[in-house]
């Protein structure tokens, strides 16, 4: 088959994945949005089977099939808690994906090389052999550097990816953690990649290159190691970022247009994410990668106060007798599982004619977006969950607040001290409510490890336990 | 202890301070009870409705007195009653004991102790014993009603066969406890209702009642309500100015005007002027409700009805709750009991006079043969001071203009720099690169670009939808394994075919999932 076929296929698919990105700008348009995506995967595959990728297309079909039986058991089994899992997951599959490929290419280039100093002729070669023969010594040398970048991008994504997944699901300790040598580490396996750098480019030997993905891998490990839990909506984000770069130096060096296109949408869409989340939490992104938060800039402001209790039934007193009524979810309703109960209760509330609505801080959760999935789950309909920039304004005149499972998204500290580590960063202004209520496990702080002065205001009453009985507690208590 | 009520003795007062209802529930705190014979009889409550609630019938006062550990009255005690008063004896009443500063001497050498009914704080836990307020509620129905019987026409607009009746236009000035009453009665009645009051804080509950609120061309901040625990206090003489001015452009439309401003110890403020008055269309009914206190139109007269020479007709009754007498002493009489509750916090009949209890503290104006008024100021404040609105800078058009060019100017500047210095950086490139690699690059280069603009519009709570999506199309890197399958060695054969595997799972794994999560979205 020709080759201006696969091309032709290439920018079909490539506008069919644009559609698809851009078609996430609403609910609606975005159902339809995936299934350009879904079309542009399978054109995108078949030309290549039919086209450059003509070898043992039945083995492909095979291999892809049988990738697909896995991806779809993954795919409807999941829970949407455990999304931010899944995403990490497959992040490292992808990841690599491109170290195998970036390898290919490396032997390819050998064998090439080999075979044309044998005296044979180029263009009796396979398809991807081919390509390569027909390049001039800079090719080469540039193609090199191109798939030893690609390999290297491709490392670090896949041992992040493994350590961002083991501590999204608790097989790996999720504070943050750092060997001794601590960044210096890092900056020494990042060195020692680039003399490998040098090295392979001069002699093109495999070892560097082996040496150089060893290295990588290390640096994907020990950097998200020293990354904590609710960092991670950056991690994940930032990965996503990671694995489109590698797709698209990878593109870069097999030659193949499509592979740039993608990668370069893939890339930007994760460090547009990345972006969104660091500004959310008034943090520069190399602070969020180099870990943890920084130490106090001065002597942080003294709680004044106690937290009040509440049992169940103050707490539905209170809510029948509201008007209107803010959720705020965070991370701790996912790991309770509560998101249901929240539904159950959202759906009595509003039954009443009251006025119910969400409010989203952009990093609440482990993921971008996590909270409105696990909405969308349990059936609470979209339009009732806000971002923080459209509700801001009406806790003023709310009747009542509902914290559950959050913390640093509704500290009053980022704006009222200016010493508090997360000081400037925007929160959710939810103590100007008439009443709050926060549901939370037991009295420590959160992830950040600094107190709340929420908990302690005149008007907060801390409804103690496990959110997901809590509100077990208080639905029969609903009228 | 033995509460005991005497038949009022105030000319024409027909309130009680004890009911039969109230005898009862007394009784249930371990108290007996004790009332003069035909003390209820004006509000509606004969001896044997009190014998029949286990209450002793006495047939004099002075025999009350003697008997009576507890005396409640509704007046202020007369000079006989506090003569009759005896040491560790009780008089629960109202006192207005700033203006009684010899009554009150002489039942603090009687060594009494008297409650005030009028010093009771304003604080939430109180408002059950408030019998200002309930009087005032009772005073604001009541002024209406009596306005109505006043008024000549309805106060609802009706179309009838006998042809078109305009509503009534009635206008509450001061939105107090009674003003709110007056204004929810008229409201019900179906008059078209309109209320002022200094305070601008009440205008949200005059709304609330179904009335309009009548603002002011004025710019000053008036102070709330807050530091006079809820009070209206003494305004400026511009705002005053004001505020008539808006009166008199008024007073030609109003059929009704009901007045119950007051100010705590002072003369009532005069607020409906005689030129007013005049300009009232004849048949128009004004009632004064602080007729009492001088009234807030000076051609009132107390505890009478005038009717002006335009036909105007000026209400000036200072007694409305006692002219509802049964449901006054239902009320006050609750608001006896309620004192005596907190008075008898072990519901045992004895009584335990707790000075440190701000409510009872408040409202003692003799205790222990001392004069105890005025009382400190409470521990809590009746009302939260509303915070002081940061007064948010206006920009006039051409600050804005400035504000907008400058901001409009940073960005094109900053554009331009980044442009320059991308063109820069691409030039460069161009100039070392070889031509196959450039073909490359511009099109990662355009694809960033375009990556940028589409993923600015994505909805936040579409990013993980957006990330699953993202995963599954960065698997187009099974292209690459793809091309190379084909070409090599058992071990390039091995790498591609594993690489195509894996992709496999994360292109259906991604987008199955953007599907499963799409669906669940919602909308209401």
């Amino acid at each position: 088959m020709d080759f201006g076929f696969t091309t032709a296929a290439y920018v079909v698919a490539a506008v069919l994945f644009i559609l698809s990105l851009g078609g996430l700008s609403g609910q609606e348009s975005a159902k339809r949005a995936v299934w350009y995506g879904i079309a542009g995967m399978a054109l995108a595959v078949l030309a290549t089977l039919i086209g450059p990728g003509a070898g043992y297309w039945l083995l492909s079909i095979i291999l892809i099939a049988g990738g697909g039986a896995i991806g779809y058991q993954l795919a409807t089994r999941v829970q949407m808690t455990q999304m931010p899992e899944l995403v990490a997951a497959m992040h490292s599959l992808v990841g690599l994906a491109a170290v195998f490929v970036g390898f290919i290419a490396h032997f390819e280039v050998g064998r090439v090389a080999d075979y044309i100093a044998a005296g044979g002729d180029p263009y009796a070669l396979g398809t991807f052999a081919g390509l390569i023969a027909k390049k001039t010594t800079v090719e080469i040398n540039i193609l090199r550097v191109e798939l030893f970048l690609g390999v290297f991008i491709g490392a670090v994504t896949f041992t992040g990816s493994v350590i961002a997944y083991g501590k999204l699901a608790g097989r790996v300790d999720s504070a943050a953690k750092k060997l001794p040598g601590g960044h210096m580490l890092n900056a020494s396996a990042a060195a020692l990649s680039l003399i490998c750098l040098i090295w392979y480019f001069n002699t093109g030997g495999f070892f560097p290159l082996f040496l150089m993905t060893l290295a990588a891998l290390f640096i994907g490990y020990h950097l998200i190691m020293g990354i904590g839990g609710a960092d991670m909506p950056v991690v994940v984000s930032m990965l996503n970022s990671y694995s489109g770069w590698a797709a698209a130096a990878i593109g870069f060096s097999l030659g193949n247009d499509l592979l740039i296109v993608v990668g370069a949408l893939v890339g930007s869409s994760g460090a547009i994410l990345s972006y969104i989340m660091c500004k959310a939490m008034n943090r520069s992104f190399v602070s969020v990668i180099l870990g943890g938060f920084g130490g106090p800039a001065g002597e942080q402001m003294a709680v004044e106060g106690e937290q009040i209790a509440i049992e169940a039934d103050g707490v539905a007193q209170a809510l029948n007798e509201a008007d209107s009524v803010i959720i705020i979810p965070g991370y701790g309703m996912a790991v309770a599982q509560a998101q249901q109960g929240v539904a159950e209760l959202v759906r009595k509330l509003r039954a009443q004619g009251k006025n119910v609505r969400f409010a989203i801080h952009p990093v609440a959760g482990r993921l971008p977006g996590h909270m409105n999935v696990l909405l969308a789950e349990a059936k609470v309909p979209y339009d009732i969950v806000m971002e923080m920039d459209e509700i801001n304004d009406d806790f003023p005149n709310t009747d009542v607040a509902i914290v559950i499972g959050s913390n640093d998204i509704v500290n009053p500290a980022a704006q009222d001290d200016p010493n508090s580590p997360i000081a400037g960063m925007p929160v959710l202004e939810c103590w100007k409510a008439k009443t709050v209520f926060v549901s939370k496990r037991g009295q420590g702080t959160g992830y950040s490890g600094i107190e709340n002065p929420l908990f302690y205001k005149e008007n907060t009453r801390m409804f103690y336990g496990d959110a997901k009985a809590s509100l077990e507690k208080l639905l029969p208590l609903i009228d | 202890m033995k509460i005991g009520t005497p038949k009022e003795t105030f000319e024409g007062e027909a309130r009680v301070a004890m009911t039969p209802e109230s005898a009862t529930q007394l009784q249930k705190l371990g108290h007996d009870c004790v009332i003069e014979t035909g003390a209820g009889a004006m509000a509606g409550f004969d001896d044997a409705a009190y014998k029949a609630a286990g209450v002793e019938v006495v047939k004099t006062a002075a025999a009350l007195f003697k008997a009576a550990d507890v005396v409640a009255k509704v007046r202020p005690p007369s000079d006989t009653e506090v003569k009759r008063l005896r040491e560790g004896q009780t008089l629960i009443s109202f006192f207005n004991p700033a203006g009684n500063a010899d009554l009150m001497d002489a039942a603090a050498k009687k060594g009494a102790t008297v409650i005030a009914m009028d010093m009771v704080p304003r604080i939430s836990r109180a408002q059950k014993m408030d019998a200002l307020s309930s009087m005032a509620n009772i005073a604001g129905y009541r002024a209406v009603i009596e306005a109505g019987n006043n008024f000549g026409r309805f106060f609802t607009g009706q179309i009838t066969a006998a042809g078109k009746v305009p509503p009534a236009k009635v206008l509450v000035v001061g939105a107090g406890v009674a003003g709110l009453a007056a204004i929810g009665t008229s409201t019900s009645l179906g008059a078209i209702t309109y209320a002022f009051d200094v305070r601008p804080e009440v205008a949200e509950q005059v709304e609330s009642m179904g009335a309009e609120f009548v603002y002011l061309d004025f710019e000053e901040e008036q102070a709330d309500g807050s530091a006079s625990g809820g009070y209206a206090s003494v305004s400026s003489p511009e705002f005053r100015e004001a505020q008539l001015a808006k009166f008199r452009e008024l007073a030609p439309e109003v059929d009704i005007v009901i007045t119950t401003a007051l100010i705590p110890n002072r003369e009532a403020p005069e607020l409906w002027t005689e030129d007013m008055v005049k300009a009232m269309k004849p048949g128009s009914v004004i009632v004064d409700l602080a007729a009492e206190k001088g009234g807030n139109c000076k051609l009132t007269v107390m505890d009478e009805k005038i009717v002006t020479e335009n036909g105007v007709t000026i209400i000036g009754y200072t007694d409305f709750p006692s002219r509802m007498s049964a449901q006054a002493s239902t009320l006050y009489s609750t608001n006896i009991r309620h004192m005596m509750t907190d008075l008898t916090p072990e519901k045992d009949g004895v009584i335990n006079h707790n000075m440190e209890d701000d409510v009872i503290r408040g409202a003692t104006i003799t205790h222990a043969g001392d004069v105890t008024f005025p009382p400190p100021p409470p521990k809590i404040a009746a009302i939260a001071a509303a915070p002081k609105k940061q007064p948010v800078k206006e920009l006039t058009a051409e600050e804005k203009r400035s504000q907008e060019v400058a901001a409009f100017k940073a960005q094109t500047k900053s554009q331009v720099t980044l442009l320059a210095i991308g063109g820069a950086l691409l030039l460069l490139v161009g100039l070392v690169a070889p031509a196959s690699f450039m073909q490359h690059f511009i099109v990662f280069v355009l694809a960033v670009f375009v990556g940028f603009q589409v993923i600015w519009g994505v909805a936040h709570s579409l990013h993980t939808p957006l990330m699953a999506v993202t995963n599954a199309i960065s698997s187009i890197i099974i292209l690459g394994a793809l091309m190379q399958i084909g070409s090599g060695s058992f071990l390039v054969i091995l790498l591609a075919a594993v690489s195509v595997f894996m992709c496999g799972i994360n292109i259906f794994g991604g987008f199955l999932v953007t599907r499963r999560m799409l669906a669940m979205f919602q909308k209401s």
